[in-house]
């Protein structure tokens, strides 16, 4: 149950198949902060389906072996600089792949199916580098129509940050029900939350829709602004100002290593407070 | 006087055309302004910004987008490249020895979109090459919008339509192309559609899209 962020990062070994939203969706931060203090190595990052700041930081901190993404990138602030430098040096392994082929995969997951067939996708230089999608014949179709089957993916973990966490374990993500989507098919879920909210959420018929279950989720710890420098709508908004200072600062290795000294080795502790009512 | 970027959102508002539905991924603010300017004049027309932070046309994520597009929902989407060639295929991974950051939803989109429109502001032989060094995504243009230039597709290649400004067009294209004996001008924007760039679509654009808005519109 109740635990604090580098309590949640300690559940993440070393060479961990781990499952991260998009900057827009609410990344859990304080907990990313936590893996680079904890010096954590050869992670294996899926993007859901792409990654950002998140990313970049793990990747820049030498925690990343092996990316699977639909694509790497700070949004308006630009290139994803320590990804870049990190692909063209060939020192982290970079798996390409198409967004709706990341939701089809964790779909065919949390179903428990082995694959599920996507539209679309064929005459992609992805399909001939993706041994782990087939191109076949629809089996329900009279004539020639060939569809890409995708293998499930099971990530051994997922992290993300939520508004509310409550008294029952559930946590609440509003619109952004794609994230129950890589909960339930991840084999174990950490959350980071704003605020705990007393009683059972899933009672609340106007919250119940935002809720991920407790069924999923392996565990939870409070961290004020845990997405910080990236927003919650309508709590806090993504800080621009902040993510295009680290885009400038992180071009070169020593800018990002000043970075890392100023924002994550000093200032992590402050983000996830142990203080924080639990 | 109009700036290029309220030029080409005109243009895109024109490409959009009767579309009943036009959606607008990632780091796309010409054709955000573009869509919202069109809505302005159709209000009928559905736009939906997968970026949007408040307010998110989707309550699960781009899923939701891609999963509306499988199923025939979207008219109109938008990809760019960095590489675009001249059999319409688009790379935006690596290119150069360079490494972009990917191919995103591209691969899915541009062959489930009823109308897909590649648009590219930097119009050079980098860009616009004979062949890309790795297709993201294959498929059938509606039409390639560049900072310079707009062509059409003419089922196997592109057709010149218009310049936004005389320049030598075929010296700075990378691949072949048809083009009319004497190219035409793309058409300037008209008061009306620059009042209501600089008003009310200004003010929708500018939550999603900061940098944009301030560089174009002095918004802060």
């Amino acid at each position: 149950m109740a635990a604090r962020a580098e309590q949640l990062a300690a559940l993440v070994p070393d060479g961990a198949f781990l499952a991260l939203p998009p900057d827009y969706s609410m990344p859990s931060m304080a907990v990313v902060r936590e893996l680079i203090l904890q010096k954590r190595k050869n992670l294996r990052l899926l993007g859901v389906p792409v990654l950002g700041m998140c990313a970049d930081l793990l990747i820049g901190a030498g925690c990343v072996a092996e990316v699977e993404s639909s694509a790497v990138s700070l949004g308006e602030a630009g290139l994803a600089p320590r990804f870049t430098e990190a692909v063209e040096k060939g020192e982290i392994k970079m798996r390409d792949a198409t967004c709706p082929a990341v939701h089809t995969a964790l779909q065919a997951s949390e179903k428990g199916v082995p694959f599920m067939p996507l539209r679309g996708v064929l005459g992609s230089d992805l399909v001939k580098q993706r041994t782990d999608w087939q191109v076949l014949q629809n089996p329900f179709s009279g004539g020639d129509d060939p569809i890409l089957y995708i293998r499930a993916i099971s990530p051994d973990i997922a992290l993300f940050h939520a508004r509310w966490a409550d008294e029952a374990g559930n946590v609440w993500v509003g619109r952004r029900r794609e994230l129950a989507t890589v909960a339930h098919a991840a084999k174990r879920t950490l959350v980071t939350y704003e605020e705990l909210k007393p009683g059972d959420m899933l009672e609340d018929e106007l919250l119940a829709p935002g809720v991920i279950s407790a069924a999923y989720i392996t565990a939870v710890a409070p961290a004020k602004r845990g997405a910080w420098p990236l927003g919650i709508a309508g709590v806090y908004d993504i800080d621009d100002a902040h993510l295009a200072q680290y885009a400038k600062a992180a071009r070169t290795r020593e800018g990002f290593q000043r970075y890392l000294e100023e924002f994550v080795c000093t200032a992590a502790k402050s983000y996830s407070p142990a203080s924080s009512p639990a | 006087m109009h700036s290029r970027e309220e030029l080409l959102a005109c243009v895109v508002a024109r490409l959009i055309g009767e579309a009943k539905h036009v959606a607008v991924g990632a780091a796309s603010p010409i054709p955000a302004t573009g869509a919202l300017l069109l809505q302005q004049k159709n209000p009928s027309l559905k736009v939906s910004f997968l970026h949007r932070r408040k307010g998110n046309p989707f309550t699960e994520g781009s899923r939701e987008l891609f999963d509306l597009a499988g199923q025939g929902r979207i008219d109109v989407f938008f990809l760019g490249g960095a590489q675009i060639d001249g059999e319409g295929s688009i790379n935006l991974v690596r290119a150069e020895g360079k490494r972009f950051p990917g191919s995103f939803g591209s691969a899915f989109m541009y062959s489930v979109v009823k109308k897909t429109v590649l648009f590219r502001e930097e119009h050079s032989k980098r860009v616009l090459v004979p062949k890309v060094e790795f297709v993201s995504a294959r498929g059938t243009p509606g039409a390639l919008l560049t900072g310079k230039a707009l062509f059409s597709w003419q089922g196997s290649r592109f057709r010149l339509e218009s310049t936004h400004e005389a320049g030598d067009i075929r010296g700075e294209t990378g691949f072949d192309y048809d083009a009319p004996a004497k190219t035409p001008l793309t058409p300037v924007p008209t008061a009306e559609d620059l009042a209501l760039l600089r008003s009310s679509v200004a003010q929708r654009i500018a939550p999603d899209y900061p940098d944009f808005a301030r560089r174009v519109w002095g918004i802060n």
